[in-house]
């Protein structure tokens, strides 16, 4: 099989992941996109150790083990994800991320939990930030 | 102790009390009174005995270099002779009267201490400036003397008037203190030194290549710390300062400055003759236009201020008919009686209640109130009005002699045209001196109507001060006209008889006329009821004056006028009453020459600072706010905003980096 | 969905990404002609020796599921049924899993099986049910950044297709022999090789499941007054879920 194949269509899927993340308003809906590009990711890497142990006769199977821990480590970031985004939906009364700009110029924080908010927010950030280091 | 020695003590007493007293004002208040009078006192002594040591004979010179400053040298020097000795002990004694007198004067005042140390400040000042054998040295106390009065003036402030006069004192003489420092600069640019004595040999020598131009911007300095016209406006209303400070300023120290500095720098002025003229008209202006405008004030204060302007322009006329021996004596003659008639207006200002000769003029037997004060003024308007024996017909007849002397061509040291000057203004003002010391007399001591309020016996040291002062108003002049040529250039100072029948008749004449007229306008005084008082029977004197000043506005309609038709100088004035009553208006000319203008010019630049430069400030700020605006449109805090760019970034940067690694 | 049609047909998809890309940078169609020219030639190459152009049977069975798959991603981010998102997610990842059986990893596509679309899809569902997402077609489920996030994917896209098809476009897989990720050899591999990254994992997947517990507490003590104040209603069903879905991720993640 040529690896051409399941290349571009992980270079494909990657790509209508962070179209999802970019373009979802629903931060769950962003999870899922970012799902997508992992498991892009992981057909790569899949692809090129299946490639690389014919050709080069690699016997380590590092692209499979890292698949199995990126998979490990997709699921961590899906449960604190979902956790960040529930206690989101709590103190704010909805998930959607174009709704949650504290961060923006000219912001008052009127709410009287302002801080708790504030950190949330951030966390959600953070977890989006950390979800596309990991893709 | 040598002379010298006792010399350095005499201005460096007071100026230790001064520092002294302002230190320990606050903590020590029971050293405040002994440390004010006696550095004043001790400095009197030591005056004296300077003045016995030198006794006339050659001068006593001392000079030494702290550091070398270039060119010129500046040195601490010392120049004492008969007019150095004779004008420190005038100013000593006036000083000590005048500190004796603000003990009772201030009793209640909680600004004493630092009012005192001041006026020790003051005196070490115009003793310095007396003493000083080097022009930069005498600068010195020159300006000393200028920061003090605004401080002594201005000891009211709590009135506008106080404040006001306090500024206009300041800006004013400051505006002649300019052209002096720059005359003193080519002066000593000229002669190559700032020791009097070597300006002299110069000036002797012919080494002075602009003396014209020299002396009339030394000139312009006199006139401002003199007050002389045209910068004499300054005077009257530092009224608006404690009556001490007033006797002070007229009768001693500040104003005889400009007289002594022209006395001491006499040959200079008589190297140009155009400088001369210049003098004599100023004198003649300056004496017949106060004595006009004396008898029309209402305030006493302002009255004697105008006075003392008046008997200044007799000594710069002597002293523009090139005899300073005439001058310095007027100048004598009338430190003693001007300080005695200051002190003894403030007594009465206190037992009256009011400063306003309207109101005096309605109130009965005040001199009853105040018989001390009663008879040492008579002595003082007497010796003021120049009727023989008193010390001021002495005085002024040698200046009117001198005058005399240079018209009838018998010195070569003076142009005639200035003695005609001279001494025709200073016949015409022997008339209106008389005139307005009878109204003042008349007007305060004879009264009629509700009898004055009784605020008790004045404090002694007011009242013995008075007495002390009377002394030499009445006879310094009979006894000194004969030992005084000893002290100075050796002029005769003997009346001759020409000008003495002359000014004694114009005198007499001036009286009468004016006894003539407030008999005719008395009568009218019933009628017209007027006079605000201020009532404080415990307050000091101090206090009743300031309340006094502050009154005078709200309650006459003007600071220097009352619309008092039993006044004896309406009816001589006529039309001239009102302009005379506001210094002719010149107040008003300048704030239309030179005071409305530099507002405009303010209004101006603060218009040019506002408007344009600002716009350009503003202009400049604005592209970086647009910029700052449009860089702020970016923060949304939309999260997907930000990763979009970021990834959009990304992208780019990773296509560049391929076709660069692909060669493209 | 023009990007899943071009797919089909490799060279016909690179030509008319390549003229996407001139568009995108007018100053490299030199380069684009040339690779286009290369494309071909090599193409010729490859139909020689590989056949590139008539493919095998498994190329055909991985293009017709990756062609299910990339719709079905491609479903997923785009429906405005947030519910069917997740089952079309469920599609996409079942025909992930196809796709790595179809590679000879059948170890990991059983784990795909297992974690994605039995634990994280059921997870996500729970999330999407706590946070009251609506049923039914929802109009607002695009942002208004839509059309700056279909230009950045789609420039992706092309230059990472462009790059992809560029390097490997005649690099052959040889699936025949031996599976190569069969449990045998994932296994002995993984407890050989990899065992400290192994252990390290786990240590993080307890953070994780730490996390997500403190997480969910802090929020519940937090949420506690503001219940008992305005009374909402999924502050006191919420703590719960989460950590139970943890503590069944967490076994499943450690196998």
């Amino acid at each position: 099989m040529h690896l051409a194949y399941p290349a571009v269509l992980s270079a494909l899927l990657f790509c209508t992941g962070l179209y999802g993340v970019l373009a979802r308003r629903n931060a769950i809906l962003v999870l899922m996109s970012v799902e997508l590009m992992l498991n892009a990711v992981n057909l790569n890497l899949v692809a090129f150790d299946v490639w690389l142990s014919r050709t080069a006769e690699e016997t380590l199977h590092s692209g499979q083990a890292l698949t199995l821990f990126t998979i490990a480590i997709a699921a961590a970031e899906i449960g604190i994800g979902l956790a960040i985004v529930l206690a989101v939906y709590r103190n704010r009364g909805t998930s959607d991320i174009d709704k949650l700009r504290d961060t923006a110029e000219g912001h008052d924080p009127d709410h009287p939990d302002g801080d708790a908010t504030d950190s949330d927010a951030s966390a959600t950030k953070a977890a989006a930030e950390k979800a596309e280091a990991t893709a | 102790m040598t002379t010298t020695t006792l010399a350095v003590l005499v201005p460096v007493l007071p100026f230790l009390g001064a520092l002294t007293g302002l230190l320990l004002g606050r903590t020590a208040p029971g050293f405040v009174r002994p440390l004010a009078v006696l550095p004043t006192l001790a400095s009197l002594v030591l005056a004296a005995v300077v003045a016995a040591r030198q006794g006339g004979d050659n001068a006593v010179d001392a000079a030494t270099e702290l550091t070398p400053t270039g060119s010129v040298p500046i040195e601490l020097a010392l120049h004492i002779d008969g007019f150095a000795a004779l004008t420190a002990v005038l100013v000593a004694t006036v000083a000590t009267c005048v500190q004796i007198y603000s003990t009772g004067y201030l009793r209640d005042d909680p600004r004493y201490p630092s009012y005192a140390a001041l006026v020790s400040l003051f005196t070490s000042a115009m003793l310095l400036v007396v003493y000083s054998g080097d022009l930069m040295v005498l600068l010195v106390g020159w300006e000393v003397m200028g920061i003090c009065s605004y401080f002594l003036v201005g000891h009211y402030w709590e009135t506008r008037e106080a404040r006001a006069a306090s500024l206009k004192a300041f800006l004013v003489t400051k505006l002649g203190d300019v052209p002096f420092l720059i005359g003193l600069f080519a002066l000593a640019g000229d002669a190559g030194s700032f020791r009097i004595t070597r300006i002299l040999g110069a000036v002797a020598n012919g080494g002075i290549e602009h003396p014209t131009l020299i002396a009339l911007l030394l000139l312009a300095g006199v006139a401002g710390k003199s007050a002389q016209f045209p910068l004499h406006t300054w005077l009257p209303d530092a009224m608006a300062g404690p009556t001490p400070v007033s006797a002070l300023i007229h009768a001693a120290t500040m104003v005889a400055a400009g007289v002594y500095f022209i006395a001491r720098l006499l040959p200079l002025f008589e190297a140009s003759q155009a400088a001369m003229v210049v003098l004599a008209v100023m004198a003649a202006v300056t004496m017949a236009g106060s004595a006009l405008a004396a008898l029309a004030q209402d305030d006493i204060k302002r009255v004697l201020a105008y006075s003392t302007i008046g008997q200044l322009g007799y000594m710069t006329g002597a002293l523009a008919v090139a005899d300073r021996g005439a001058a310095v004596f007027h100048l004598l003659s009338h430190g003693a009686f001007k300080a005695l008639l200051f002190l003894a207006a403030g007594v009465i200002i206190h037992a009256a209640g009011t400063n306003s000769l309207a109101a005096m003029s309605r109130m009965g037997r005040l001199r009853d109130r105040v018989p001390d004060a009663y008879w040492t003024m008579t002595v003082a308007l007497l010796a003021l009005a120049a009727i023989p024996p008193f010390s001021g017909f002495f005085s002024k007849e040698a200046v009117l002699g001198v005058a005399e002397h240079v018209v009838t061509g018998h010195t070569e040291h003076a142009p005639a045209a200035a003695g005609w000057i001279v001494l025709l203004a200073g016949l015409l003002t022997a008339l209106l001196t008389a005139a307005y010391a009878t109204r003042l007399w008349l007007l305060a001591f004879r009264g009629h109507g509700t009898e004055a309020p009784d605020h008790g016996r004045q404090p002694l040291t007011m009242t013995a001060v008075l007495w002390v002062l009377a002394v030499p108003s009445l006879a310094l002049g009979g006894f000194a006209f004969r030992v005084l040529p000893d002290w100075f250039d050796g002029h005769d100072l003997t009346p001759t008889l020409t000008t003495s029948v002359l000014g004694t008749g114009v005198a007499l004449a001036g009286g009468l006329v004016t006894y003539g007229a407030w008999r005719h306008t008395t009568a009218h005084a019933a009628r017209v009821p007027l006079g605000a008082v201020a009532a404080h029977p415990g307050g000091d004197a101090g206090q009743v004056e300031a309340e006094a000043i502050a009154g005078h506005e709200p309650a006459y309609g003007d600071i220097a006028y009352a619309p008092d038709p039993s006044d004896p100088g309406r009816l001589l004035l006529g039309p001239l009453h009102r302009p005379a009553a506001a210094g002719f208006h010149l107040d008003a000319v300048y704030s239309a020459l030179f005071v409305r203008p530099v507002r405009a010019g303010a209004r101006l630049v603060r218009f040019l600072d506002r408007e344009v430069v600002e716009t350009y400030v503003r202009g400049a700020g604005t592209l970086p706010r647009w910029l700052g605006a449009a860089v702020r449109r970016a923060q949304t805090g939309n999260l997907q905003t930000y990763v979009s760019a970021l990834l959009a970034g990304t992208v780019v940067l990773a296509v560049a980096a391929v076709l660069v690694a692909t060669g493209a | 969905m023009t990007l899943a049609a071009t797919v089909g047909s490799l060279t016909t998809g690179t030509t008319h990404l390549t003229t996407g890309t001139t568009d995108l940078a007018t100053g490299t169609t030199n380069l684009v002609t040339r690779t286009t020219n290369l494309v071909t030639g090599t193409a010729h190459l490859a139909a020689e020796s590989r056949g590139f152009l008539s493919p095998t049977g498994v190329e055909i069975a991985f293009l017709l599921v990756g062609l299910v798959t990339f719709g079905a991603a491609v479903i997923t981010v785009t429906t405005r049924q947030l519910v069917h998102a997740a089952l079309w997610l469920v599609v996409a990842l079942g025909g992930l899993a196809v796709e790595y059986l179809l590679l000879t990893a059948e170890f990991i596509a059983w784990v795909q099986v297992l974690i994605y679309v039995g634990s994280v899809v059921v997870l996500l569902l729970f999330g999407l049910m706590l946070t009251r997402a609506p049923i039914g077609r929802s109009p607002d489920a695009d942002s208004g950044n839509r059309p700056v996030a279909l230009a950045v994917a789609v420039v992706a896209a092309a230059a990472l297709v462009w790059v992809v098809v560029d390097a490997f476009r005649t690099t052959w897989i040889d699936l025949d022999g031996a599976p190569a990720g069969s449990t045998e050899v994932t296994g002995a591999s993984l407890f050989q090789h990899w065992v400290l990254p192994f252990e390290a994992l786990s240590v993080l997947l307890l953070a994780a499941l730490v996390g997500a517990i403190v997480l969910s507490r802090k929020a519940k003590a937090e949420a506690r007054p503001e219940a008992d104040a305005a009374a909402t209603a999924p502050a006191s069903t919420a703590p719960d879920t989460p950590g139970g879905t943890d503590t069944r991720r967490d076994t499943e993640g450690a196998r």
